[in-house]
């Protein structure tokens, strides 16, 4: 039956399911603070148009919040399930922080998301939009302790060797993790650019429906003329503006993001150099120490030799500035480190009953090539166009609206999946550049704290039950994206009015023969 | 016995007693989705009931997870690894219950919501059942080697003890599900939440009186065993409240019932929180599987800060949400269309 090895399975299923939880998360982190900040706008100027952006971009992001939540209960049993040998041996420092993100995050998150949903109203205004920023300030203090575990990985602090076991001396160590600071406040950002991406495509795609529609018109010097169509539901003066803010502060914080993006992997790159150093220089390419940087190098990205690539664009002293900030250090490369990484950490796996069949394998120190180099520049690519998209789209619309052209629509609707790809290529070199390790070593830490991958799955689960709950997991992941794709594009198709049910329930509304309760409950129910 | 690690045990415990008191009703409404509603009103009236609160109540289920991995990591990677195929059926149950909670209301069509009340209530039936026979195989033990992994197979597991932990799950579930609606709801979901719990309460209470029993009756000692007489009083009492319609009194009996009956379990396995049934020497306890003692007193600052808090606010969101849900407060379901010239 063990026709594949189940470590391979458990890499997939874990990459799988984490890949596809951080398309959630990232469109959490970055609409919430956003559609918080638009309700707090309305309740200072009570202008309608904050509380229509309220109402609409909080419909969004509930239906996807959720699928957050469901994908993040498998995250959480995952380590057990199929990596107990990794739960055993890091239990003592990783538990920490997972435990810390339940009790002050989650908790947080979920209570007071519910009191938002349901506390329209019903709570006195303040405390409403209280309960959201707390929810908000949840999410991000999730992503704080998530990615402090993972840093740990990457890059293991504050910790003793004891019977062979990492062992935990220093919280403060953990939860001040250079990595980890550089990592969240990167990751903070590429939410961030991910939600300004979301608002800005959707919100073009509402203007150029006003205008197709013959709502919209432009004077002769293509300044916007609004109109309104009363037998559309929510097309009214109104929804001019909505739409505009919107596109415009997605537009801000999708360029303010790219900005924060660049400082912040900046300071995750020069770390990254002294702590993984392989993984940087396989994210060049740079098989031999040097100082440029390859902006683009073809050939046999894969073969371990890698005297098989070309580099075509080369940026001189690129890559010494990327890593020290000056011109000449000299970056060591792939051949140089990989006898350094022999020599230290071992050319075979150990002979232990832990590593099943692979005991005694030779140990390859490269990570793919192939996905560290192009997850690393796709990251930087997508996120550049991303911002350089936005920085058009507010140019094009200075005068009011957006032009009538639909295949610029349709750029503007397909590149809000950029940032979501920039995340995604961004985690994928991170995690499969950290191969073979899964907890890698600290050059400056205690010696024997790190963990090959191949030690980490569990020893006593079989191939086919990690098929199966590889094939189950991916199916109803699938399922389940297409069904919040579904909705998302109904409620965006809908406009304003799809969120707002008081707008649609404008003319029946005295055909009801109940004595109903008051409007304030009846909108308080929100399933 | 060591302090903080028997801290610990006490602390996971109550996680596990919190998140079946809370989510335990969550579930039970779930699967009432499935054939105790007569109307679409009636449906929405009972999910409404715990909508702003079943989400905070699954955090339960994600703390003790967690705080199991922090505090007993070699318990937490033995039991989940060893119970790999429930416990993904678990994860499937409550994704799809999570989503459909959420989507359900959110189409129009009546296939669209058929669709999703099957994804509410079979989630909430496997979820219930898978989490039950995990919590009961903790307590009755695994073939479980010297290194902790689990031996025999992919259905190792498969046990009298794994079913009569499903069941007894299940079974609470329905029960305090219904409690729970004749307490929260107005018209006519709470008039048969009572009458389904005047039926369906002794049988319904029968698995999990079964393995509160077969554990005493194992390692049980004086203390557990007054705690589990009074559990069963407690249960009793809920019984009449409920028929006297005194509701409020019915869902804290069976909350006291459900407490003191997970706690004579937990007191009664102590020191020892998963046994191997292949040697007693390879037993996981309270002391060979807990992390260090500068872990556990980190996390135990964090708990003494962090639990409070927890129960205050949540406790505060009850409190909001007081007032029955009725038909009358559940507004027409408003179609959305798109907003464009035909
Ligand atoms: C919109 C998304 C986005 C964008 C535009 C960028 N990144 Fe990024 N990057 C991420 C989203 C991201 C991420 C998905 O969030 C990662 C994965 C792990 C992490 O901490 O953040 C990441 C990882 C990551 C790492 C790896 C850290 C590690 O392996 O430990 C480096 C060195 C950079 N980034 C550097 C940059 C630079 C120099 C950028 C130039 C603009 C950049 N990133 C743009
Ligand atoms: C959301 C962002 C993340 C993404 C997209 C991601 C992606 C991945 C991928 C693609 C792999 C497979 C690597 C390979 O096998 O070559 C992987 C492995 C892994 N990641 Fe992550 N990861 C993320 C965050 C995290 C975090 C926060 C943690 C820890 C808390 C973590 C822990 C692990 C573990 C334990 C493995 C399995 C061992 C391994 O294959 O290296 N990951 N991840
Ligand atoms: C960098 C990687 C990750 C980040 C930034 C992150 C952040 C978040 C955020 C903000 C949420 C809130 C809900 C939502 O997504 O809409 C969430 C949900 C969740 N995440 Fe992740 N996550 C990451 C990876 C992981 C991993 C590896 C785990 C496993 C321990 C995990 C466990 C969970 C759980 C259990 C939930 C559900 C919480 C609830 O019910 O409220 N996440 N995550």
């Amino acid at each position: 039956m063990d026709a594949i090895d189940p470590l391979l399975i458990a890499r997939w299923q874990f990459g799988i399911t984490t890949v596809y939880h951080f398309w959630m998360v990232p469109l959490t982190l970055g609409l919430g603070p956003v559609v918080a900040f638009m309700q707090m706008r309305w309740h200072r100027t009570g202008d309608d148009r904050w509380y229509r952006m309220t109402k609409f971009w909080g419909k969004l992001y509930l239906i996807n919040f959720i699928m957050g939540v469901a994908t993040g209960l498998v995250q959480e049993f995952q380590f057990g399930l199929a990596w107990s040998e990794y739960s055993r041996f890091v239990g003592d420092v990783f538990g920490a922080p997972l435990a810390m993100e339940a009790l002050l995050a989650f908790f947080i998150e979920s209570t007071f998301l519910g009191l938002w949903i349901f506390g329209w109203g019903r709570l006195p205004k303040r405390i409403h939009v209280a309960c959201l920023w707390i929810a908000v300030a949840g999410s991000i203090v999730s992503a704080y302790f998530i990615i402090v575990a993972n840093s740990w990985m990457q890059h293991p602090v504050g910790v003793e060797l004891i019977d062979g076991r990492p062992v935990m001396v220093d919280i403060w160590a953990l939860l001040g993790n250079n990595t980890a600071i550089a990592a969240f406040t990167h990751t903070i950002f590429g939410a961030l650019a991910v939600g300004g991406g979301f608002m800005l495509g959707i919100a073009w795609y509402q203007l150029w429906q006003r205008r197709r529609d013959g709502i919209d018109t432009v004077d002769v010097e293509g300044r916007v003329i609004v109109g309104e169509a009363p037998e559309i539901l929510g097309r009214d003066r109104a929804d001019h503006r909505v739409w505009l803010s919107s596109l415009r502060i997605g537009a801000v914080v999708a360029m303010v993001a790219f900005a924060g993006v660049a400082v912040t992997g900046d300071l995750q790159a020069k770390l990254m150099f002294e702590q993984q150093p392989l993984k940087m220089a396989a994210a060049e390419g740079a098989c031999h120490s040097g100082t440029s940087f390859s902006v683009l190098s073809v050939g046999n990205l894969g073969s371990t030799d890698c005297d098989d690539v070309t580099a075509i664009v080369e940026i001189h002293g690129a890559l010494s500035f990327l890593a020290h900030g000056d011109f000449t250090t000299e970056i060591r490369g792939i051949n140089e480190l990989i006898p350094e990484y022999q020599r230290l950490y071992g050319t075979h796996l150990p002979d232990n009953p832990l590593y099943g069949e692979r005991a005694g394998q030779e140990i390859n120190y490269l990570p793919i090539m192939e996905v560290t180099y192009w997850g690393f520049r796709l990251m930087i690519g997508f996120g550049a166009i991303a911002a350089f998209a936005a920085a058009v789209a507010l140019w094009l619309t200075r005068k009011g609206t957006v032009p009538r052209s639909k295949p610029l629509m349709q750029l503007a609707v397909l590149g809000i999946a950029a940032p979501f790809a920039a995340n995604s290529a961004g985690w994928i070199f991170t995690e499969m550049g950290r191969q073979p390790f899964v907890v890698a070593p600290n050059p400056s830490g205690v010696d024997g704290v790190f963990m090959f991958t191949a030690a980490a799955v569990s020893p006593g689960v079989s191939f086919s039950e990690m098929l199966f709950s590889l094939v189950a997991l991916t199916l109803v992941y699938g399922v389940l994206m297409v069904f919040e794709l579904k909705l998302l594009i109904r409620y965006v198709r809908g406009g304003i009015a799809s969120a707002l049910p008081e707008m649609a329930r404008r003319d029946d509304d005295d055909d009801r023969p109940d004595g109903r309760a008051s409007d304030d409950d009846v909108l308080a129910f929100a399933y | 016995m060591e302090f903080l690690p028997t801290l610990w045990f006490v602390i996971v415990a109550v996680l596990w007693i919190g998140y079946l008191f809370l989510e335990g009703f969550d579930l039970g409404v779930g699967m009432h989705m499935l054939f105790s509603a007569k109307d679409e009103k009636q449906k929405r009236v009972m999910l409404n009931a715990i909508g702003p609160v079943w989400d905070g109540n699954e955090v339960w289920l994600i703390t003790a997870g967690g705080a199991m991995f922090a505090a007993f990591p070699f318990w937490y990677a033995s039991l989940f690894s060893a119970l790999y195929i429930p416990l993904v059926v678990v994860l499937l149950g409550l994704i799809f219950r999570a989503v459909a909670i959420e989507y359900r209301g959110k189409g129009h069509t009546a296939r669209w919501r058929r669709g999703w009340d099957l994804a509410l209530g079979l989630g909430s039936l496997v979820s219930a059942f898978g989490i039950g026979a995990a919590l009961a195989l903790t307590t009755t033990g695994l073939p479980l080697d010297a290194n902790g992994d689990r031996v025999g197979g992919a259905w190792a597991w498969f046990t009298g003890y794994a079913v009569l932990g499903g069941l007894a799950v299940v079974g609470f579930s329905l029960v305090h599900g219904a409690v729970f609606l004749a307490l929260k709801t107005e018209g006519e979901v709470r008039h048969r939440a009572r009458r389904f719990v005047k039926v369906a309460l002794p049988i319904g209470l029968l698995p999990i009186a079964g393995w509160v029993l077969a554990i005493q009756f194992d390692t049980g000692s004086a203390v557990t065993w007054a705690m589990t007489a009074v559990a069963v009083l407690a249960a009793v009492v809920a019984w009449f409240a409920n028929a006297r319609g005194r509701e409020g009194w019915a869902f804290m009996m069976l909350g006291g019932f459900i407490l003191l009956g997970a706690a004579a379990i937990f007191t009664a396995v102590f020191p020892v929180v998963l046994p191997s049934t292949i040697d007693s020497a390879f037993d996981l306890t309270v002391t060979n599987a807990s992390s260090s003692d500068y872990t556990l007193g980190v996390m135990s600052i964090v708990a003494l800060f962090g639990v409070p808090l927890v129960l205050a606010y949540q406790g505060w969101t009850y409190w909001v949400f007081r007032k029955r849900v009725s038909p009358l407060h559940i507004p027409e379901a408003h179609p959305v269309v798109p907003a464009v010239r035909q």
